[in-house]
């Protein structure tokens, strides 16, 4: 019984802490690396394999253009100036009609967030609505949109807001309700006001499950932008009119490579948003991370 | 009613005018059930009372109307200071923040200078032997960090009634008797006056001046007794004789229960 009432510091807290996030780094960098690209790459290779597989021994010659094989896409779409330049232009229009949508969904989206988050009566009128913007068939609006706003930017623009506002709200509103109570009386005891609790508790209690909103909607916007395109078939052209182009004069190996491009534009955009997330929250929070779990 | 103590205990001043007065406190919840039922409790400055009852008996209750978080739906309540502290079970920390900004909030909320909210905030990160993780993130430590760091925020304040909703509940053995010598160290350097619900009867006698039984719901005070023994208290009084038969008393008061 040879207790004393010493009382140093936190000898437990010099276990952890520290050593456990250096102990965490030990298991060598290269097979760590190979583990996460190796599987994605095998897949990548095996595709490519079954690709070939499909042109040139499961199509007839006649028919090749059916599938065309990955060199021609490649010879054909991304080799070719003219070609190149035309794909580019247009991904350059889509890309710009995506952000400008994604952009004005972020900032509507999160202050209709917030004003439900704020009064139980904004969520009961503006949720329904949220929720039509994704039960109406958004395709079938498409050609409204046309008539009603032009073909231009504008209602493209439109469309890609329909495609990607609710999940902006959706997460939004999640997060911003998700604060525990203990959170909200400690706040409560210290006398803070309502913006005070919006941008020092929900508002960093929500960004988690913002950027997860973000992501979903980043890819959304991304469609949203070609489908409209698609749908128009007249103004100036974006991927969608490329492609619809395309499929009317068989020209495959354009058409994949339209889709490549549109898809790779996808894939970096969601990829930009998932950087971010943890960036921001990515120190803190378990979901920030895509694959690896770096942390701090 | 609470029934006199077996240990009896004249010491406490009686003259001194109580920080914290419960007359007759009940609260009935909208869902019907009846939290606390004619509850008295007074506290003078510089006392340690811990209030132990079975679960759900309201313990919580009376700490979130002495906080006036909750309102009481009978009784009056009288508490002489604004300068309250309240720790939860929960640490509560905010994860994005570091254990710095964690013990700033409160004076940041307060709209004190940033200075001085630094300097506050150095100084009890220092006081609950933090100092070196003051840039760690909550995630990055442990459990009985976090409560340190919740302490830390609160002593910011310089509060003169703490109370503490089962703060070391959710810590393993080691740790919770370890926070317990630190908190006492705290009470007897920073000469705050404690209202503590606990679940633990050894941990309540250790810490407490007094220590009050809650029966379950409908929670009243059962008892209250005095624990006699000098600060500081070494922990080798756990195992001490007197302190065994104390909490034998206080369970077996615990056990019986209302009635």
């Amino acid at each position: 019984m040879s207790i004393d009432t010493d009382l140093t510091g936190p000898d437990e807290a010099v276990a952890r802490g520290p050593i456990e996030a250096t102990s965490r780094v030990a298991p060598g960098g290269r097979g760590r690396w190979l583990a996460s690209w190796g599987p994605p790459a095998a897949l990548f290779v095996a595709s490519i394999a079954v690709w070939y597989g499909v042109s040139y021994l499961l199509l007839d010659p006649r028919r090749r253009f059916l599938v065309p094989p990955p060199h021609d896409v490649i010879q054909v779409s991304f080799l070719d100036p003219f070609n190149l330049r035309e794909l580019l232009s247009a991904l350059w229009l889509s890309t710009r009609v995506a952000f400008t949508g994604l952009a004005i969904s972020i900032v509507l989206g999160l202050a209709l967030a917030v004003a439900m988050s704020r009064a139980k009566w904004i969520e009961r009128s503006v949720y329904p609505y949220a929720v039509l913007t994704q039960t109406i068939p958004i395709l079938a609006m498409v050609p409204l949109f046309g008539f009603w706003f032009g073909f231009g930017n504008f209602s493209r623009v439109l469309v890609v807001v329909l495609f990607c506002i609710f999940p902006i709200i959706a997460n939004t509103l999640f997060g911003l309700q998700s604060v525990n109570q203990e959170h909200h009386d400690l706040f409560t005891l210290h006398g803070a006001g309502r913006l005070t609790r919006l941008w020092k508790l929900q508002f960093p209690t929500a960004l988690p499950s913002i950027f997860t909103g973000l992501r979903i909607a980043a890819g959304l916007a991304v469609i949203g932008a070609i489908v409209a395109d698609f749908f128009f078939k007249q103004g100036e052209p974006g991927i969608g009119i490329l492609i619809d182009r395309y499929q009317s004069r068989l020209q495959s190996e354009q058409m994949v490579g339209a889709i490549i491009l549109s898809s790779l534009l996808g894939i970096v955009v969601f990829w930009f948003f998932g950087f971010l997330a943890r960036r921001v929250v990515g120190g803190w929070h378990e979901s920030a991370g895509g694959l690896d779990t770096e942390s701090n | 009613m609470a029934e006199s103590s077996p240990v009896d205990d004249s010491s406490i001043a009686s003259e001194v005018a109580p920080l914290l007065t419960f007359t007759g406190v009940s609260k009935r919840f909208p869902d019907g059930t009846t939290a606390l039922d004619g509850v008295d409790i007074s506290v003078a400055p510089g006392e340690f009372v811990s209030v132990i009852g079975p679960s759900g008996c309201g313990k919580s209750t009376l700490l979130r109307i002495a906080s006036d978080l909750t309102r009481a739906s009978a009784g009056s309540v009288d508490v002489q200071t604004r300068k309250i502290g309240y720790v939860f079970q929960d640490p509560t920390l905010l994860p994005w923040r570091t254990v710095q900004g964690n013990v700033e909030l409160f004076a940041e909320l307060r709209h004190l200078p940033k200075a001085e909210r630094r300097r506050r905030a150095d100084a009890a990160i220092a006081l609950v032997g933090l100092s070196e993780f003051a840039r760690h993130r909550p995630r990055a430590l442990s459990g009985g960090m976090r409560m340190r760091v919740s302490l830390a925020r609160s002593l910011t304040l310089q509060p003169e009634l703490f109370l503490f909703d089962e703060p070391f509940g959710a810590l393993d053995e080691i740790a919770r008797e370890r926070l317990n010598d630190e908190l006492l160290q705290l009470y007897l350097t920073q000469r705050f006056t404690a209202l503590f619900v606990t679940h633990s009867v050894n941990e309540a006698v250790f810490m407490s001046t007094r220590v009050l039984v809650m029966s379950g719901r409908p929670g009243r005070v059962l008892a209250d007794f005095a624990v006699p023994f000098e600060y500081p208290r070494p922990p080798r009084l756990r195992f001490d004789e007197r302190f065994a038969r104390l909490a034998g008393q206080v369970s077996a008061r615990l056990r019986k229960g209302g009635g």
